[in-house]
């Protein structure tokens, strides 16, 4: 239960944590750098998660991606699979309720690069995404990095949305917090404090792993 | 934060009087969710005869059981299984002379109303078609496990094994079959009428081959308000409190 769980876990906040870097890297360069009608309530729904209880964003996932949701219902019709009770969607869900503190370093990251730089390389004739690629990113690289670290923190401590899309199937979909919670609730303390240690522990190694990286770079 | 939340506790300790001036009170009924409809209106008419407000708490049994344990406020524990209880009454918590059975159940398969499905039996779910299960989690929740009990009785419950979704409380089980989310799913017999229509029940676990489903109802060891949860416990079992729980299908424990 111990190690399928873990497994579970690094998959699912791998995966969760791949995309949450390049969609909230590329939304927060959005927001950051172009005008667009809706901009701000943009940025408002990409951040409600953060705010709203995970069990109300993991109630959303349903309603739209349910067998009978308002898109589930056409992705079942086509291939006969069902987002909610799988892998796929404790994916989902982690990474829905992690995106906002992706989106939000990377545009304040983005946002806090000097314009010159930018407009000096497009005037030596690189194109946007040479720019973006070879000027923005690099000196956005530090906040971009946090954005990424403080995500990849948050879906692994994803609880509320995961067991509302996915549910709690031992080696399917039940990932270390659901674990630990099955096995407080059904008197495992050992299991449960052995998990809860594990999960800390990887928590803090990351968030260390993080501070030297970044400490390093600055130092270089 | 945790230093905030200790100094608002201690401004709790020096109101004293506070909670016997509130005295007509209100006691915590901790219930499975299973009785959450019937014991809703109980709670009506003994609040209009005792002057008590009910606060209930529902939820799966054992993790009602675990916050009972972990010294959540509770004066009376209603179990949809009789494990729960004695795991509360193996650790002293509850009072051992007020327990008593005061209702019947029984396990039933159901299917979403509009399921094109042929599933009729138990024996149907065996076939690919019922590719997804929900069932109570058998480790926490009562109507898991029975339903476990009832699956291996039946020879299914390897054979289905990869095709359970383990839900947190009988209710959950309902909603995902209400949703469609699921195929089948197995709950107990007043768990049907809750859902107005949206299920059909197809089946019902054959009797012997799990349980018997009996819920206890105890007060709490150390309940300041032992007097109104005793007098609770009483009108559950009173002629009135079981016309209730008939009503809504509980079988009185003869």
């Amino acid at each position: 239960m111990i190690w399928a769980a873990f497994k579970l876990s690094l998959l699912v906040v791998s995966v969760a944590t791949f995309f949450i870097s390049v969609l909230g890297t590329a939304f927060g360069f959005l927001l950051a750098k172009r005008d667009f009608h809706g901009k701000e309530l943009c940025d408002s729904l990409l951040t409600l998660p953060m705010v709203l209880p995970p069990t109300v964003t993991g109630y959303y996932l349903i309603l739209l991606m349910g067998r009978r949701g308002l898109l589930g219902q056409y992705l079942y019709q086509w291939t006969g699979w069902t987002m909610t009770f799988t892998w796929e969607g404790a994916v989902l869900a982690a990474g829905i309720v992690a995106m906002p503190l992706m989106v939000k370093s990377a545009r304040a990251a983005i946002e806090s690069v000097d314009p010159r730089y930018e407009i000096v390389s497009r005037t030596f004739g690189k194109t946007e995404w040479e720019t973006f690629f070879r000027v923005t990113l690099p000196l956005a690289s530090r906040g971009i990095l946090a954005g990424i670290v403080l995500s990849f923190a948050r879906a692994l401590g994803e609880f509320g949305a995961t067991l509302m899309v996915a549910g709690n199937i031992p080696g399917k979909t039940q990932t270390m917090p659901l674990a630990i919670y099955e096995a407080v609730i059904s008197g495992q303390d050992r299991q449960a404090r052995l998990l809860a240690l594990i999960l800390t522990a990887t928590s803090v190694a990351v968030i260390y792993l993080t501070n030297v990286l970044t400490r390093a770079k600055k130092a270089a | 934060m945790l230093i905030a939340v200790i100094c608002l506790a201690g401004c709790r300790r020096q109101l004293p009087g506070r909670e016997e001036k509130t005295g007509g009170g209100e006691i915590v009924v901790a219930a499975a969710v299973s009785l959450k409809d019937a014991f809703s209106e109980i709670a009506r008419l003994y609040e209009a005869r005792s002057g008590v407000r009910v606060i209930f708490n529902f939820g799966g049994s054992g993790e009602l059981e675990k916050q009972i344990e972990f010294g959540a406020p509770a004066d009376v524990f209603a179990s949809a299984g009789e494990r729960e209880m004695d795991e509360l009454a193996g650790k002293g918590l509850i009072v051992e002379p007020s327990r008593a059975d005061f209702v019947k159940n029984r396990l039933v398969l159901i299917v979403p109303n509009s399921s094109q499905l042929s599933i009729r039996s138990f024996a149907d779910l065996e076939r690919a078609q019922a590719q997804r299960i929900a069932i109570g989690n058998p480790l926490t929740v009562p109507a898991g496990h029975y339903a476990e009990q009832a699956l291996e009785s039946a020879g299914l419950w390897k054979k289905l094994h990869d095709r359970l979704i383990l839900a947190e409380d009988v209710r959950q089980v309902l909603e995902y079959v209400i949703r469609g989310e699921v195929d089948a799913g197995l709950v107990y017999l007043t768990d049907v009428e809750i859902a107005h229509g949206k299920v059909r029940e197809v089946g019902e676990a054959p009797e012997g081959t799990y349980g018997p489903i009996r819920y206890p109802i105890a007060t709490i060891r150390g309940s300041k308000r032992l007097f109104a949860a005793k007098r609770f416990v009483q009108f559950v079992l009173s002629a009135d409190g079981q016309n209730v729980l008939k009503k809504f299908g509980f079988v009185p424990v003869e």
